[in-house]
């Protein structure tokens, strides 16, 4: 671990006057990602700025009927505000499964979307790791890659997102909202982060300065809802496959369907051919083994990581049973 | 002896301070003008360090000095003898020369003003290295450069003579990956000098032991050292003995002047301070046509390091646990680049009894045999590798008891026909065994003129519940209330005591702090009896004069013992005794089974134990709350490794990768099995001690392996033989890998 400066800001225009923020220096919220791999050297901002004291703490349900979720709103926070638990239920779920009380009491929704992969080359320094280092190779490709992604990998990298609230956004359908220096966008939440591709180094759409403000999620999508997580042990682990889903049904139909996987990608993923193969079918267990196939098509199996393609389709399956039967009652 | 306090259950007398957080573990001491040592730890598992570049870390805030093999003095090794009482188990001392053994090995150590500048300046310090290739696990070990032989091996008969024309045999090959202690505490040193006299707070499940080691590295008497470990936030065998770290803190605080504190960061956790080594048991079993065992050869091969030659024991329990004329037990090592290996919870039974016992199952099977009924025909009635009865064993009865509790005569033997809803139950099962042992041992007991009484050992309470214990027997005998009682244990000041390991701790204390009770019972007999005493015309030690609940009688006379010394104006009445081990008459050893039912869930390839009953033959429960909590916890660390524990190293460089508390996964609150029943069958084993307690530590994490896998046998018809039992080694249809 290295010294750095830290500086408290009060207001947003404070916050993002910060140009250097994203590169040499970094944002903190609730610290449990950043802190992490600073002391590992993993990270090593020279100058961190708090904005832990902004007025972005706030859930509002706006005219159109989203809602909009302020980036320092905290992860128990949102998993058990009355609305989510109503309305998204599976972005509840998904955050009840993450990590353990103590990390979802400090960590914010922004912090959340920001976290980084737990690939262990890229926590160790003294590895090879293009995501940390570009260039330098990756470490995982020919190393332990059990807990690695399958699909959206390429060959500079394969290392996971490891979220479930994102997964859980990425079915409920939401919207990012920056404040830069240079002003406010909004950007779809599946944009958001990127691919690694031949620059695994570049993980989201932020541009320097940039400050997440608030999450704004679709209006709600009704149906049955269910996140799923899959893993060794029972709690606080990351997942090795997890599915987010939302069925609506027409009688035994499914009419309208969301599925998003975690554990599996290197980003939080949409599985759209999933979605496209079950919508309009009977609501049937073939037709749910048949969607969670089509997610996979494309999937990649590396030397310890293969069962993944397995368990994530088996994730899907049970995901869209489970949603479909919450659809039903 | 009263049967009220022994084998009551009494909750722990040091509960309090350890929940409010007033009790002080080794890293709570803060001498004044403390600094603080951080290593920096080697980035290569095999090598030579070729060169320092300290400028960078010299500059940095706060440092004071740094120490490496170009600026340490020049100590000794100790001679590593437990006998002696100066064992470690990495022989070789931090900074000894420049040689790179393991990933993680300390090649410097910083000592700066704050913790955080010690840290922060570690970072600075660059280390060039000449590389070898490393020697990355067992397999590339035996490749490299073979096996040595170890030490505990048995042969009686003629096994393989008896194998090839037996009516069924097997022979198989199971392995255990590497498991790490992984203790919430971490290793930590608070060192300080006064002239050449050395104080060191531990996290130690050995003072005595780690003062001797001390002494011998610094060539200073045993009585110019202190170290004290009141409280450790446990350790499962990685603080019997010192490690590097103390020697380096001790050495740092020497030369900087400046009591030191060096704390081992969780990384270091893996590499620099023990670890359960990996091993490959080849079993091979045979049976006559009634599955009787005629032969039996376990062949261990376990992964030691470049330095030291630690042996894991996978066969001693083979040896006695069943009836066998023919049998071979041999242990080999092989040397590969990771730190010395050494004890971890039920060393050599634990990933012994996971081959054994898995190969028992696997044995009855081809036998045609149900694994309860192959058992119950083929466990010895005496120790046949020492021809010796054993003091006590009530195995059968442990097994049937567990047995039936469990439900196992409703077992449909049939692999995967027993379903609830969409899981599949399995349900398994697997003898557990453990030796006794009974060591020397020295305590003092003070009967006090304010009414209560003061005892002293220099062994460790490490969470088990020792002072607990030595209080209920201290009020056993004098009638004091528990809250009369006061425990100092970890501290060399005090009479030398046993390490805690070895599930010997209860056996060997016990007589040792009874003892002294009586002998300070006696002296107040002695004050009673004397010219001014109460008691003056009474004969000394005449039967008649008996000290009960407090008081001395003699005739229906009684006196409280405080009015005893009070009356002479004495502080304390005072009892030493020095107990000795066990004898040879018997072979003492604990026994006990374990039945576990578990669910897999094939649609999404979930694996969960779902019950567990044990039963287990300890001798005499000394105290039901903490003895159970011994079981139940030996059991859920079981599980663990049935499942989920491996210290994962890269066969390209021989690094850990899984060096932390996420991702080294043992099992929390939510993996813990909805129902545990144990079952403890209290026969106090008189021949063993005068308490019949034979130790309860960590009988109950043998077996356990195997009872899992056995049942996911059954559930699934998978038979793991490779821990730990991840998932993908229970699915169909993975698909092969497509990229290099
Ligand atoms: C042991 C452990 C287990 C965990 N298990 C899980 C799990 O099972 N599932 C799961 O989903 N997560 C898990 N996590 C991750 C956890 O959810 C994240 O660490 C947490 O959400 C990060 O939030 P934070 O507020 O603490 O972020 P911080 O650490 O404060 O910040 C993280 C990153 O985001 C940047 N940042 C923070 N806020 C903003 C903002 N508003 N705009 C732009 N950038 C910003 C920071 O600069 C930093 O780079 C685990 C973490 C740990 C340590
Ligand atoms: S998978 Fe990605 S993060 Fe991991 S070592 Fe390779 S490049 Fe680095």
């Amino acid at each position: 671990m290295r010294a750095f400066e830290l500086e408290s800001v009060e207001a947003i225009d404070q916050a993002v006057s910060h140009r250097r923020v994203h590169d040499g220096e970094a944002f903190i919220a609730g610290g449990t990602t950043l802190l992490d791999l600073v002391k590992l050297d993993v990270m090593q901002p020279e100058k961190v700025v708090d904005v832990t004291r902004l007025p972005l703490k706030r859930i509002e349900t706006l005219e159109d009927g989203r809602l909009k979720i302020g980036a320092l709103v905290s992860n128990t926070e949102l998993a058990k505000h009355e609305i989510v638990l109503r309305d998204y239920p599976v972005l509840s779920e998904a955050l009840l499964s993450g990590a353990s009380t103590g990390l979802r009491n400090m960590a914010s929704t922004g912090g959340n979307v920001m976290q980084r992969t737990r690939c262990p080359y890229f926590r160790d320094p003294d590895m090879p790791c293009n995501k940390r280092e570009p260039g330098t190779g990756c470490s995982a490709l020919d190393g332990i890659n059990r807990n690695h992604a399958v699909l959206g990998t390429s060959e500079h990298c394969i290392a996971t997102h490891p979220s479930d609230m994102c997964v859980g956004m990425v079915a409920a359908g939401a919207t990012l909202v920056l404040e830069g220096p240079d002003g406010q966008r909004e950007v779809a939440f599946e944009d958001y982060h990127l691919l690694p591709g031949d620059h695994p180094e570049r993980e989201h759409d932020l541009k320097p300065g940039e400050l997440i403000t608030h999450v704004i999620l679709d209006t709600p999508r009704g149906g049955g809802q269910h996140y799923l997580k899959l893993r060794d042990r029972a709690s606080y682990e990351f997942a090795l496959a997890s599915c987010a889903a939302i069925v609506s049904l027409d009688g035994d139909n499914v009419s309208e369907v969301r599925v998003a996987l975690g554990g599996v990608a290197t980003k939080p993923w949409r599985a759209t051919a999933a979605e496209e193969a079950l919508k309009g079918q009977p609501a049937t267990q073939e037709n749910f083994e048949r969607a969670a196939d089509a997610a996979f098509t494309d999937a990649v199996a590396y030397s310890h990581n293969g069962y993944k393609i397995t368990l994530g389709k088996q994730a899907i399956a049970r995901a869209l049973r489970d949603a479909t039967a919450r659809a039903r009652a | 002896m009263s049967d009220s306090i022994i084998g009551a259950g009494p909750k722990r007398i040091d509960g309090q301070r350890k929940v409010t957080g007033e009790a002080p573990y080794a890293a709570d001491h803060h001498p004044d003008n403390m600094a603080y040592g951080y290593g920096v730890f080697s980035t290569i598992a095999s090598g030579t360090i070729t060169g320092l570049d300290l400028e960078a870390a010299r500059q940095s805030p706060g440092v004071i000095d740094i120490f490496h093999h170009n600026h340490f003095p020049e100590l000794h090794r100790t001679p590593s003898s437990m006998a002696q009482g100066n064992k470690v188990e990495e022989t070789r001392l931090p900074f000894e020369d420049n040689r790179v053994h393991y990933e993680g090995q300390f090649v410097a150590l910083v000592v700066a003003d704050t913790f955080d500048n010690a840290r922060a300046a570690a970072r600075k310090v660059g280390v060039s290295y000449q590389r070898d290739d490393a020697i990355a696990n067992l397999d590339q070990g035996v490749k490299a450069h073979g096996t040595k032989p170890g030490s505990g091996n048995h042969e009686r008969g003629d096994a393989e003579g008896n194998f090839d024309g037996a009516a069924h045999s097997i022979d198989v090959t199971y392995t255990t990956p590497v498991e790490t202690h992984n203790p919430m505490e971490m290793h930590a040193s608070v060192a300080s000098w006064e002239g050449d006299r050395l104080s060191i707070f531990e996290s130690s499940q050995g003072v005595v032991q780690q003062r001797g080691a001390l002494s011998k590295i610094f060539g200073i008497p045993p009585s110019h050292i202190r170290v004290e470990s009141p409280f450790i936030g446990s350790g499962f065998g990685s603080k019997l003995w010192m490690w590097p770290h103390a020697v380096a803190a001790s050495v740092a605080a020497r030369e900087t002047g400046r009591p030191v504190q060096l704390v081992v960061p969780r990384p270091q956790m893996f590499t620099t301070t023990g670890h359960r080594p990996e091993t490959r048991q080849r079993m091979r079993l045979a049976t006559d046509d009634n599955g009787r065992l005629v032969s039996l050869r376990h062949e261990s091969i376990n992964t030691t390091s470049f330095t030291d030659q630690y042996v894991e024991t996978c066969g001693s329990v083979t040896q006695s646990l069943y009836s066998c004329p023919n049998l071979t037990v041999s242990h080999e090592t092989t040397r590969v680049n990771r730190g010395t290996p050494t004890s971890m919870r039920a060393p050599g039974a634990a990933p012994g009894l996971f081959a054994l016992e898995s190969a028992i199952d696997e044995m009855a099977l081809a036998a045609g045999v149900d694994p309860l009924e192959f058992r119950l025909n083929n466990y010895a009635d005496r120790d046949e590798s020492q021809d010796l009865d054993f003091s006590s064993n009530h195995i059968r009865e442990a097994t049937e008891k567990a047995a039936e509790k469990f439900g196992w005569h409703d077992r449909n033997p049939e692999v995967g026909s027993m379903r609830d809803g969409h899981e599949i139950v399995g349900y398994g099962m697997a003898a557990c065994n453990w030796e006794a042992i009974k060591r020397e041992c020295e305590a003092r007991v003070s009967l006090r003129a304010d009414g209560t009484a003061y005892v002293t050992c220099a062994t460790q309470d490490i969470g088990t519940g020792t002072y607990t214990i030595i209080a209920q027997t201290v009020s056993d005998i004098t009638g004091l209330g528990l809250e009369k009682i006061t425990v100092r244990l970890g501290d060399t000041s005090y009479p030398n005591g046993p390490i805690s390991g070895g599930s010997w701790t209860t056996a060997t204390t016990l007589p040792a702090v009874a003892a002294a009770t009586r002998e300070a019972i006696k002296e107040l007999k002695g004050y009673a009896t004397s010219e001014k005493g109460d008691f003056a015309d009474v004969d000394n030690d005449s039967d008649s004069l008996v000290f009960e609940n407090g008081q001395l009688t003699h005739d229906g006379q009684g006196v409280n013992y405080v009015d005893v010394l009070k009356g002479q104006k004495l502080a304390s009445a005072d009892g030493h005794a020095h107990t000795q081990g066990a004898d040879d008459r018997y072979s003492y050893r604990s026994f006990g089974a374990h039945f576990v039912e578990v669910r897999w869930d094939p649609g999404i390839s979930n694996l969960r134990v779902s019950r567990v009953v044990s039963a287990i033959d300890v001798g005499r429960v000394i105290n039901s709350l903490t003895a159970r909590n011994q079981v139940e916890g030996a059991i859920v660390m079981g599980l663990g490794m049935a499942h989920f524990e491996a210290t994962d190293y890269d066969a390209r460089n021989g690094r850990p990768v899984n060096n932390n508390y996420a991702e080294y996964v043992v099992p929390v609150h939510a993996d813990q099995p909805p129902e545990v029943d144990v079952i403890l069958l209290d026969y106090p084993d008189l021949e063993f001690n005068e308490f019949g307690a034979r130790g309860i530590g960590e009988i109950g994490i043998t077996g356990m392996a195997a009872a899992v896998a056995n049942a996911v046998y059954h559930a699934t018809g998978k038979r793991i033989r490779d821990l730990p039992i991840f998932k993908e080694k229970l699915m169909e249809n993975i698909p092969a890998v497509q990229s290099a």
